[in-house]
C-alpha cells in the first residue's frame, strides 16, 4: 500500500497535512480558516490533486476551531475541482458551528457529507 | 449614549491581520465575560468585515484598516471597521447573499450575510473612491449571576 505524503503547509493560523493513498487524497485541516489561510491551502490541495488524481478528496475539519465564509469558498471550489476530475469530495469532522456556516452557503445541498455517520465525527457532537 | 470603554486599532490591510483583528476584538470584549458562542459570533463577524476591507476595499493593495470597539451600558457592544479603499457603488447589491465581485478568488459572497446573522444590526456606509465603514452592534446575554438575581 503506497502512501504519497505531500507534506504539511501552514498559513498563518491555518495548517493542513496532505497525503494520498489508493486514490484517496486525505487533507487534514487544523486551526483557523480565514481568507488568508484558505488562499494558501487551496493551492496546496489543488497541486496534490493534480499530482495524485484521486477518486476521492477527503477534507477533514476535525482540527478546525474557527472558520469564516472563506471556508465555504474553499469547500465549494474543491467540490468543483473533483467534479471536473470525475471524482467526489467528502467533508468530515466539521463541528456543529462550522456545519451551520456551511449550510448558510448551501453546502448541505451537495453530496459531500457522506452517509456513513463516521464522516460526521460523532466524538465532536458530544 | 456614551461608551463606558473604547478601543481603537489601526493596522495594515494584510491578510495576516484578519486573525489579529479577531483576537484583538475577542480580547477587548472578554471583560464582559461573553459566552463562547457569543465570542465566536463576534470573531466571525469581524473576520468577515476585515476581509472585505482587505480583499474588496483595497483589492490586496496597501492601505489601513481601522477597527473601533465600544462597550455601552446594558452589555451592548459596537464594532466599527473602516477602510479608505475603493468603496462600494451599490451597497444593497453588495449585501445580497451570494453576490461577489471576486468569484475567481473563491469568495462565497456571504460576508455581509454572516455579519447580519451573527450580530443584531449591521450598517454599511460607503462612497466610491473614499472607502467603506461597517458598524455592527449586539447586546450580549446577561451574565449568569445577573439572571439569578432577577
Amino acid at each position: 500500500m503506497n502512501t504519497d505524503v505531500f507534506g504539511s503547509v501552514a498559513a498563518g493560523r491555518c495548517r493542513c497535512s496532505i497525503s494520498c493513498q489508493e486514490q484517496i487524497l486525505n487533507v487534514k485541516i487544523s486551526g483557523e480558516i480565514d481568507q488568508a489561510g484558505a488562499a494558501v491551502i487551496r493551492e496546496q490541495i489543488d497541486r496534490a490533486a493534480e499530482s495524485c488524481l484521486p477518486q476521492t478528496l477527503m477534507l477533514d475539519f476535525s482540527g478546525v476551531h474557527f472558520m469564516d465564509s472563506s471556508g465555504i469558498g474553499l469547500v465549494m471550489g474543491r467540490f468543483r475541482l473533483m467534479q471536473t476530475m470525475g471524482g467526489e469530495l467528502l467533508v468530515t469532522g466539521a463541528s456543529p458551528r462550522i456545519r451551520r456556516l456551511m449550510q448558510m452557503g448551501g453546502l448541505d445541498k451537495l453530496p459531500i457529507f457522506g452517509k456513513n455517520p463516521i464522516h460526521n465525527n460523532p466524538s465532536r457532537q458530544l | 449614549m456614551k461608551a463606558t470603554n473604547t478601543m481603537t486599532l489601526t493596522f495594515d490591510s494584510l491578510p495576516v491581520n484578519e486573525g489579529f483583528a479577531r483576537s484583538a476584538v475577542a480580547g477587548f470584549f472578554a471583560q464582559l465575560d461573553p459566552t463562547v458562542e457569543e465570542l465566536c459570533d463576534i470573531r466571525t463577524a469581524v473576520s468577515e468585515a476585515v476581509t472585505n476591507s482587505i480583499v474588496h476595499g483595497y483589492r490586496y493593495s496597501q492601505g489601513k484598516v481601522r477597527m473601533t470597539a465600544r462597550i455601552y451600558d446594558g452589555r451592548k457592544i459596537q464594532i466599527i471597521i473602516r477602510d479608505t479603499g475603493c468603496g462600494i457603488e451599490n451597497i444593497e447589491q453588495a449585501m445580497e447573499p451570494l453576490y461577489t465581485t471576486d468569484p475567481e478568488g473563491e469568495r462565497s459572497g456571504l460576508g455581509f450575510s454572516v455579519m447580519q446573522s451573527f450580530m443584531d444590526t449591521v450598517r454599511v456606509t460607503s462612497a466610491p473612491g473614499k472607502g467603506t465603514t461597517v458598524t455592527m452592534q449586539r447586546v450580549l446575554s446577561p451574565l449568569a449571576e445577573e439572571t439569578q438575581q432577577e
